[in-house]
């Protein structure tokens, strides 16, 4: 049997279909993120029996990290697939999927700071944790900034794609920089992930948040990917015979 | 192959030297900003001596970004990068030539003026040379990983501040450590070995990455 692997990489087959999912993959976010949250906001027993309920604020925190994270590796991967095969769809991903990285990851800081402020008694700490989730903002700003920096987008692809993987690579020595060889030099208020020792309800609810917020992504991303196709390919033939361009 | 890294090293010293003033305007640079940190903060010495590190890494990483831009603007101008491009040799070994060109020009004036510095600051003599130590490992670093910015950016409008968002980021695990060192050994510490070696492990990285990433960059900005 024979599968064209390519036949999806070609923005005229990929525009339908991204179109097409868009309605299941919001629908799933809106269910998914609703669920979570109520079942984490209300459903969790309290285990911290001496009323701290702020703690529920690790429903958004922890899935917007999680996720904050995770697309910057999504991104690369798009950049490095476009960089290999030379697909033009690629880069379009990569870039449709900078600014969710880049909103997940001011939420996560938002959330985190709200809750640093009640929990340790203050909104920022140079933390290694806090920290290096910063720079992974400026990474992400650096990336668009690139991007839009550059007029022609055969090269404003291939220039910020090298950059993303350059960031990439940069991002475990930052991290671990940050995290000094002498623990006696860093105390950091973060704590340690500890995800074994979560009672499970809560672990489930926070699980379920992130899924949610990553089927959020997906249909995002493919709004903003539909809107590139149809910016970068106005010219093609297909494009004009669109129902929602005529 | 080494005579192409000797030819374009050559040619890139003899061309910064008949134009002296651009190799001076970063280290004034260098001067002037950790000059200024006394008058703003005032002249105590414990607060100085405090600052210090921190101060003195930071106004290295400005000077260095300061003068990344001319890494490759004159000869991409003049189309000489576009000859260099063409050439039957790696593009590997002409772009590390420039950058370690664009060091010796840049970097090197850097850990050679910190003595005067450490002056300023009241450091003692040995914390000085702790601080020529890391700036010596650390400012190689600082050009490897400014280049992959430089030629990404090439000729571009406001090429200048876009590489600083590009680059500042990357520059931070060169701080953290080249401070950190410098603080450890004015804390009375004699030992830092660890972060020589986590510099030197950076520096070896970045020697072996960030020239194909520079040449790629500068095939995909001239293209």
């Amino acid at each position: 049997m024979h599968i064209n692997w390519f036949k999806y990489s070609a923005p005229v087959n990929f525009y339908p279909l991204a179109g097409r999912l868009i309605l299941p993959f919001a629908l799933l976010a809106i269910v998914l993120i609703v669920f979570g949250l109520y079942w984490g906001f209300a459903q969790t027993p309290d285990v911290l029996s001496d009323q701290k309920q702020y703690y529920r604020i690790i429903y958004p925190h922890v899935a917007s990290a999680w996720m904050s994270m995770w697309l910057y590796v999504v991104m690369v991967a798009w950049a490095l697939v476009g960089l290999v095969f030379n697909t033009r769809l690629s880069f379009m991903m990569a870039s449709a999927t900078a600014p969710t990285g880049a909103l997940f990851t001011f939420i996560a800081l938002v959330t985190g700071a709200i809750w640093g402020k009640t929990s340790w008694g203050t909104w920022w700490d140079w933390d290694p944790r806090l920290t290096s989730e910063l720079i992974l903002l400026f990474l992400y700003v650096g990336y668009m900034a690139l991007q839009s920096a550059i007029e022609d987008p055969r090269r404003s692809d291939r220039a910020s794609a090298v950059l993303a993987i350059v960031g990439l690579i940069c991002i475990p020595i930052i991290f671990w920089s940050i995290n000094c060889p002498d623990p006696n030099q860093c105390a950091s208020l973060h704590q340690q992930s500890s995800l074994k020792y979560v009672e499970s309800n809560i672990l489930l609810a926070m699980l379920v948040t992130a899924v949610g917020f990553w089927m959020y992504s997906f249909a995002v991303i493919f709004m903003r990917v539909r809107r590139l196709i149809l910016q970068r390919e106005r010219n093609a033939s297909w494009v004009a015979e669109l129902p929602e361009v005529k | 192959m080494f005579r192409v890294f000797l030819t374009v090293l050559g040619r890139d010293l003899t061309l910064a030297m008949r134009r002296r003033t651009d190799v001076l305007t970063a280290l004034f640079f260098f001067i002037i900003v950790v000059s200024l940190f006394p008058l703003g903060i005032g002249s105590q010495k414990e607060t100085l001596r405090f600052i210090a590190p921190g101060v003195v890494w930071v106004a290295a990483l400005l000077a260095s970004l300061l003068v990344l831009e001319r890494l490759f603007a004159d000869d991409y101008a003049d189309g000489s990068l576009e000859q260099m491009l063409l050439i039957p040799q790696p593009l590997v070994i002409v772009v590390l030539a420039k950058i370690t060109a664009h060091w010796l020009l840049t970097g090197l004036p850097l850990v050679l003026i910190a003595p005067l510095v450490g002056v300023q600051y009241h450091l003692d003599p040995q914390e000085q040379l702790a601080m020529m130590a890391v700036l010596l490992i650390g400012t190689p670093i600082l050009s490897l990983i400014g280049a992959i910015g430089a030629a990404l950016t090439l000729g571009l409008r406001g090429g200048g501040v876009l590489v600083a968002l590009l680059i500042l980021p990357l520059y931070i695990p060169v701080l953290v450590y080249g401070a950190g060192a410098v603080a450890r050994v004015m804390g009375g510490s004699e030992d830092i070995t660890a972060y020589f070696q986590l510099l030197g492990a950076f520096l070896m990285l970045a020697l072996v990455l960030s020239p194909p990433a520079t040449a790629a960059a500068l095939r995909i900005s001239s293209e």
